[in-house]
């Protein structure tokens, strides 16, 4: 926690991040890639056939858009607590990124449920909060945009990244509290995963370079708000 | 080849989920950078004496 405290300056941020960044990039480009590649030359399903290959794009992007929302509420929990603005900062940076997530998981699961349920949505328990996700992340960049002062908005902010936070476990268990019609958990499961190794390396491999991809994209946004903050003091302090 | 394409009959379902993914994930790399590479100019351009 030292550590981390250490970090959250902005300027040793920078510092550390700027020399992170190159590498953190390239592993991402190339786990993606291989995941992605392995996983659209695995063989066919028994059952689903080719649209396993869904499979590959559709975990991975539910899984680093409910990872990016916890992250969010912890940030937010930190700049409530510490009021430490690289908090406040990192969160606003997580939503938008978060929210694209969201949409990738909800559109690749409906290209999926179509060919394999004979339904592009279901109401059910599953769905129906992961849609809610992404009606958080929205929620959480309005009320950003809504208020002027900086640090008034990121305390509101915070306050609904923290409410909203309720429905991560909720996402988590519906497919076992309600009937639905997706699946139940598969990988991460007593007894090991319920999956082939021909699918489950692709799909490793593509999550782990989903969510590298999300963590290179979060310190390249962090870092730009860092820069706009230093923007907007020497603007403030040229018009004094 | 073709075969490939044709997704065993889901290519309708599988390239566009594919298409989608590579859409929001490009544009999400291209807003973020073209984001930090103004924000890198604009402090230049105020820090310069």
């Amino acid at each position: 926690m030292a550590g981390l405290f250490a970090l959250a300056n902005p300027k040793r941020f920078l510092a550390v991040s700027g020399a992170l960044l190159p590498w953190l990039a390239a592993s991402a480009v190339l786990t993606l890639g291989t995941g992605l590649v392995l996983g659209l030359l695995s063989p066919p399903d028994y059952q689903q056939g080719t649209t396993v290959k869904i499979m590959f794009l559709h975990v991975p992007a539910a899984w680093t858009a409910m990872m990016a929302y916890g992250l969010l509420a912890a940030a937010s929990l930190v700049g409530l607590i510490w009021r430490h603005p690289l908090a406040d900062v990192a969160a606003k940076s997580i939503a938008p990124l978060g929210a694209v997530f969201t949409v990738l998981g909800l559109v690749t699961g409906s290209l999926w449920g179509r060919p394999m349920w004979g339904a592009w949505w279901v109401w059910d328990g599953r769905l129906t909060s992961f849609l809610l996700l992404l009606f958080l992340y929205l929620g959480y960049m309005a009320l950003w945009n809504a208020i002027d002062d900086e640090i008034r908005a990121a305390r509101a902010a915070a306050v609904l990244a923290l409410v909203g936070a309720v429905n991560l476990p909720i996402i988590e268990f519906s497919v076992e509290w309600w009937t639905t019609l997706h699946q139940g958990e598969s990988i991460f499961r007593a007894g090991g995963p319920a999956i082939s190794a021909v699918f489950l390396w692709p799909l490793f491999l593509s999550g782990l370079g989903y969510t590298l991809l999300f963590f290179t994209l979060l310190v390249i946004r962090i870092r730009t708000e860092i820069l706009e903050r230093r923007v907007r003091t020497l603007l403030l302090a040229g018009a004094a | 080849m073709s075969g490939f394409f044709a997704m065993g009959g889901y290519a309708a379902f599988v390239w566009p989920a594919y298409g989608v993914s590579a859409l929001l994930l490009g544009g999400a790399v291209a807003a973020t950078l073209r984001a930090y590479a103004r924000a890198k100019a604009r402090l230049a351009a105020l820090e310069k004496p």
